[in-house]
């Protein structure tokens, strides 16, 4: 079997379900607006700043703010997109149909990831570009070091975050059990570790935190993280590969 | 051809499938018949490669469905009516499946209108009912011109119609040289659809052989005679000549007779003979339905007891009789699809001691079989009663 044939098909399958583009519009419009909002509070409170915060501004990164919620909407693409298949047993069509199953999931982890990352970096210059804007007198210019990087790096960071919750419905099947476990960890425990001094080692090494590095151009002054924004989304890639292969592996040996 | 040998299918300690070993030929329909949970699905999964067996092996023309060549154009499935997603048009569900295997997408507006869908071809799966969501899967089990159709159900929730028309689509496709594997529920329609049958129970073969072998190997024919309600002496008398002759008899509830191992014309002499008067008789012919439950009674995991209703019932108000219970045939009477096997020794799957049927009329013999009907001509005489029978004498 053709791995086109499967590409092809996946495409289908994506574009003609409703979640799809509920899901992708809701990530864009939540990541922009969100982003536009607290671009322009800052830019009101600029003059109220410590003098540290003002050295550890960083216009850039905070027209991406809205990715925190905007991420959400990801994960609910990333989950949905396979356990759809699941949940209204789809899949054992699907598997019958090709009965590779590594051509099966990384077909359609390969159509939903390059969807996710259209939009994504579409949202991401979007986000910056009216950020920017928000931000007035204070604002980065695309040209300014590391900046472009920065932008890049915010759709690279969003596309991950949906094929991560790929990997992990892969591994869960059950759309409730995935959006339980990851919207939680990804909206609660995840800040919360990186913000209680004790744990902030250790949370630095999630996914999100690791990955949100590669949107920051100005480092923050009392900055002692380990890694750069490359590292940090090497960081990522590593969790978002386990996340596959772990969900390769039970779907190649589990029943259907 | 699909060949399993040795198939077994474990979930922790519980043994869905046991040893299963069986071939469906090309050419014929093969029914597939087991009572709920007796492993029918899982055997189908395991012969398309979902569910890996826990020991043997089910192969498609020689190939384990996993190493099969462009699988979905050799082999086409129908298992679950409800697996599509619901808010996926009709067309694009089987679009995305003919893309998989290469398909144009001409193919699958051919097989929308093969299955009388093209009205509804770009409305939402969701709004299906369940035959127009049986419709569809069969749509998608056509489209790859499949050597080798699988079927899980295929009738559930048709109409009349579609009924037919699924029958004849399988007969067809049989006809056509094509390995035609179906599983149903509705004994009526397999003794009409298929022509070969294989059942199990509790995961484990019950039988495997033509649909003609299976009710005469399973079931008996018998002959329901009637003598006049007003005389019972002549019921008797009867009774006695035909019991004498080397029958078996066994009374029914309305007072009817249910006589085996004696050619019709045979009856009527002895009647004749014994001068009592006969106001039916009549050629029973086994269905494929008393069959099937005479088989499997044994291996049924979901039996259904009577209703107690214990603190449902109202009071009765004093001087109220109790309405009458009517037994319905069938509840809580173990015995009653068995009725006596017609040779003694030809049994391979002897019933448990049931107590003789008592109901209003036997189960209507359903249409088709295609056995000749043992009454017609004056066969030899059965041999004689099975020793653990109840006697008529006893029952009364």
């Amino acid at each position: 079997m053709a791995a086109t044939q499967v590409v092809r098909s996946e495409w289908t399958k994506i574009r003609s379900v409703a979640s799809t583009v509920w899901t992708l519009s809701l990530a864009a419009v939540v990541t922009i607006a969100l982003g536009m909002l607290i671009s322009l509070l800052s830019k009101n409170e600029f003059d109220t700043m410590s003098r540290q915060d003002r050295l550890s501004f960083d216009p850039t990164f905070i027209s991406f703010a809205g990715m925190s919620l905007g991420q959400l909407a990801m994960i609910v693409f990333g989950v949905l997109v396979v356990s759809n298949e699941y949940s209204t047993g789809m899949i054992r069509t699907s598997l019958a149909a090709v009965p590779q199953r590594g051509t099966f999931l990384f077909s359609k982890i390969a159509v939903a990831t390059g969807l996710a990352f259209v939009v994504a970096l579409a949202t991401s210059f979007v986000a910056f570009f009216l950020g920017q804007a928000m931000l007035g007198s204070h604002r980065a210019s695309i040209g300014d070091p590391g900046v472009l990087r920065a932008v890049i790096g915010g759709g690279l960071y969003m596309t991950l975050i949906a094929v991560f919750s790929m990997g992990v419905a892969t591994m869960l099947r059950s759309p409730m059990l995935s959006l339980g476990i990851l919207m939680p960890f990804f909206f609660l425990i995840s800040a919360i570790l990186g913000n209680v001094d004790a744990t902030k080692k250790i949370g630095r090494y999630l996914p999100d935190q690791a990955g949100n590095k590669i949107m920051q151009v100005v480092t923050p002054v009392d900055d002692d993280t380990p890694y750069g924004p490359w590292g940090g989304l090497g960081i990522m890639v590593l969790w978002v590969v386990v996340a596959v292969a772990g969900g390769y592996a039970l779907l190649k040996k589990r029943d259907a | 051809m699909i060949e399993a040998v040795g198939l077994t299918k474990r979930y922790g300690d519980k043994t869905a499938v046991y040893n299963l070993s069986f071939q469906v030929r090309p050419g014929s329909v093969t029914g597939f018949l087991g009572p709920n949970g007796s492993g029918k699905s899982t055997t189908m999964r395991m012969i398309l490669g979902l569910d890996n067996p826990s020991a043997g092996q089910v192969t498609i023309g020689g190939y384990p469905y996993r190493k099969l060549p462009n699988a979905p154009r050799q082999v086409g499935a129908l298992l679950d009516a409800k697996a599509v997603h619901g808010g996926r048009h009709a067309r694009n569900h089987l679009l995305c499946l003919a893309q998989l295997s290469g398909i144009p997408a001409r193919r699958v507006d051919e097989v929308l209108g093969v299955v009388g869908l093209q009205d509804v071809a770009r409305k939402r799966s969701k709004g299906f009912s369940l035959g127009m969501g049986q419709r569809l899967g069969i749509a998608a089990a056509l489209l790859g011109d499949p050597q080798v159709l699988l079927f899980d159900e295929p009738v559930n929730g048709l109409d009349p119609e579609g009924i037919l028309w699924v029958r004849n689509l399988m007969k067809s496709l049989a006809a056509e040289g094509r390995t035609v594997f179906v599983s149903s529920h509705l004994m009526s329609e397999m003794a009409l659809t298929a022509d070969h049958l294989i059942v199990i129970g509790r995961g484990q073969m019950l039988a495997d052989m033509s649909i003609g072998d299976f009710i005469s190997h399973n079931s008996a024919d018998f002959a329901r005679v009637r003598t006049p309600d007003t005389d019972p002496q002549q019921r008797e008398k009867l009774t006695a000549a035909l019991t004498e002759a080397g029958g078996q008899v066994l009374p029914e509830q309305d007072g009817a007779l249910r006589v085996t191992g004696l050619p019709l014309p045979r009856i009527s002499d002895l009647a004749h003979g014994a001068d009592v008067r006969l106001w039916e008789l009549s050629p029973h012919q086994a269905s494929l339905e008393e069959a099937y439950m005479r088989m499997t009674q044994g291996a049924v995991d979901y039996r259904s007891t009577i209703d107690q209703r214990a603190g449902l019932q109202q009071e009765l108000q004093p001087g109220m009789m109790p309405p009458q219970q009517m037994p319905v045939p069938g509840q809580g009477q173990p015995g009653w699809y068995a009725p006596p096997p017609p040779q003694q020794g030809g049994q391979p799957f002897a019933m448990p001691q049931g107590q003789p049927p008592a109901g209003p009329y036997g189960a209507p013999a359903a249409p088709g079989g295609g056995e000749p009907n043992p009454y017609a001509q004056a066969a030899p005489a059965r041999p004689s009663a099975a020793p653990e029978l109840t006697k008529p004498e006893d029952a009364r």
